[in-house]
């Protein structure tokens, strides 16, 4: 009973947490504008001629007649209704722009995000129980790829597998899912190469560390055998903090993609929001930022829920943070 | 950045002689960078924007032209050298800017306590929450391209990186005596934490700062790549990489690789040297508790 209600109550903070972020956040977007030096309706025209009718519908959607509170809240309550504004440059919605993108970057953060878990978990565990000259040479590709930038990563696979060998297409996105994802996958690899050698790091430190522990030894001795201590053993008293990690890797593949789509000429959110900053597309830059701040903060808070179900030791509430 | 020298050897001295073989790579990579920008009018071979068209896309181990030249025909060498001053010198703008602001609102938050502490504290995790690229990307959108803007708005966006952890520490060491006897002789609460609370956490200090430092130059670097950083003629590694897209295309791709091993040679450096330190740090704390 008293079980449920705190737990009920730890739901409820955490989802508040999240929300009063959201609204934070969403202020600064909003405010981003109102600090710019000087009217902010050259600002967001850029310098573009628009006739007066297109000028008075911008003070209007911004509610830039109106004080920063009113103006904050009109245009809140659109983001509400899903109204993120107009284009400057696309005559059209944001809403639409940004619909017709996702899909295309949802897949590849998907991608990128199934590559980075699989490969730098299991090269985590492989060299934590192998030990040895293994281990060192895992490390040293871990560093390496830790410290490696997408960018740098995308220009280096694009020069090799795309131009070099010819095996992957350079650019485009491809059709059909088969073709999406032969198309993606230089991309995908680019944007998993860091978060792999993070993960590859941070699970060799966890997994060694549970390998080492008295239950361990207390199992082997027991003669449970080799591959069983891994999964009840090890592998499962090492997920959850793992999982914490790459939760934040996953949210931090989001921005990831302004950068690897740009370098492949994918036509997804990410270079959308880099030509948009690059032509000062206010409403598009806002709509975007608003969304992956909201994607980021439900992945993490997502993670965190589900902490206490997947290891019984993370206790309700008692979160030491 | 060779100013971490001294504090390294001071953290690892008299527990640990000999130091592992990558720090020592990394402290000579960092110190070789950093001097090739500063002296990079006397170092490089050719200026960095003198073109030769004649001599364009010239493959590394060209006479003259130790790492050849890209598609203008501009001395690949050269421009990484002068590249490495924006490069270096923005992140470590940044790392100061948000060492600062850290260091202020981590040392208000543990001596303020009880409600400021908690909406600090808040204020950093809602930060923390925000992808430090987006943060730099909205002000390009606000400001226009260039690299004082991303570099303040990535100084807040990391401040939580060391405010957090100077928060945490300063509540940790003003409960241990030795802060109670300084403050029972009559030091003032501000006076006791700048002498004796700060050069106490600047071990964890500087292994913060090398870390942040190291995402710093990746995000500066990033969007200079993506044409929102650094202006021409002004030159970074980031925007070295993407002049260099065409030749890459082309399937001669040295131009735009070695600005990018520039790249993760430094960033791994830092990343070695923060970990020593952070390491060491550790370290001594469990040998003191």
């Amino acid at each position: 009973m008293t079980m449920a209600r705190s737990l009920a109550a730890w739901l409820g903070r955490r989802a508040l947490a999240a929300l009063v972020t959201l609204l934070v956040a969403s202020i600064l977007i909003y405010g981003s504008l109102r600090l710019v030096p000087g009217d902010p309706v050259l600002a967001v025209t850029g310098g573009r001629r628009l006739t007066p009718d297109q000028i008075a519908a911008l003070r209007a959607g911004y509610g830039l007649d109106r004080g920063l509170v009113q103006g904050y809240l009109e245009w809140l309550g659109g983001v509400l209704r899903l109204d993120l504004g107009t284009s400057l440059t696309y005559q059209s919605g944001v809403t639409t722009l940004l619909t017709g993108r996702l899909g295309v970057s949802g897949l590849l953060v998907a991608y990128s995000a199934v590559l980075a878990i699989a490969f730098g978990l299991a090269v985590a565990l492989v060299s934590a129980v192998k030990g040895g000259l293994v281990d060192r040479a895992a490390s040293i590709v871990a560093a390496l790829t830790t410290a490696t930038p997408t960018f740098v990563a995308a220009i280096g696979l694009l020069a090799l597998f795309a131009v070099g060998l010819g095996w992957f297409p350079a650019t485009g996105a491809g059709t059909g899912l088969a073709g999406r994802l032969w198309h993606l996958t230089l991309p995908a690899v680019a944007m998993a190469i860091a978060a792999f050698g993070v993960l590859a790091r941070v699970g060799n430190a966890a997994f060694a560390g549970e390998l080492g522990r008295e239950h361990v030894e207390v199992a082997r001795s027991r003669g449970v055998s080799g591959g069983a201590i891994i999964r009840r053993h090890v592998v499962r008293n090492a997920l959850a903090p793992l999982l914490t990690i790459a939760g934040l890797l996953v949210a931090s593949l989001f921005v990831g993609t302004a950068v690897v789509e740009t370098a492949f000429g994918v036509d997804g959110v990410g270079s959308l929001l880099v030509s948009s900053v690059s032509r000062r597309d206010f409403p598009v830059v806002q709509g975007i930022a608003l969304v992956a701040v909201a994607l980021f903060v439900l992945v993490n808070t997502l993670v965190d829920l589900a902490l206490p179900f997947i290891d019984p030791r993370v206790t309700v509430g008692g979160l030491s943070r | 950045m060779t100013l971490t020298i001294p504090a390294l050897r001071a953290a690892t001295a008299g527990r640990r002689r000999r130091r592992p073989l990558g720090v020592t790579l990394a402290v000579a990579f960092l110190a070789l960078a950093t001097v090739t920008a500063v002296l990079a009018p006397v170092l490089a071979p050719h200026p960095p924007d003198a073109t030769s068209l004649l001599n364009s896309l010239a493959p590394p181990g060209t006479e003259g032209h130790p790492l050849g030249t890209d598609s203008t025909g501009r001395d690949v060498l050269s421009r990484i050298m002068y590249g490495a001053r924006l490069s270096l010198l923005a992140p470590l703008g940044v790392v100061l800017l948000s060492g600062l602001l850290g260091t202020a609102v981590g040392l208000l938050a543990a001596r303020a306590g009880g409600w400021a502490d908690a909406v600090l504290s808040r204020g950093m995790d809602i930060v923390f929450a925000f992808p430090s690229l987006l943060l730099a990307m909205l002000v390009v959108a606000v400001f226009g391209p260039g690299l004082t803007a991303p570099i303040c708005a990535l100084a807040v966006g990391y401040t939580p990186f060391v405010g957090r952890v100077v928060r945490s520490m300063a509540i940790q060491e003003g409960a241990r005596p030795y802060m109670e006897c300084y403050r029972v002789m009559g030091f003032g609460e501000w006076s006791v934490a700048l002498r004796h609370l700060l050069p106490n956490m600047l071990p964890v200090l500087l292994a913060q700062s090398a870390l942040a430092f190291g995402y710093a130059l990746v995000d500066l670097a990033a969007l200079s790549y993506l044409g929102l950083g650094v202006r021409p003629p002004d030159a970074d590694w980031g925007s070295m990489i993407a002049e260099a897209r065409s030749a890459i295309l082309q399937g001669e791709p040295w131009s735009g690789l070695l600005p990018g091993l520039a790249v993760i040679l430094t960033v791994v450096s830092v990343n070695v040297l923060g970990e020593h330190l952070g390491g060491a740090v550790s370290g001594k704390q469990r040998a003191g508790t």
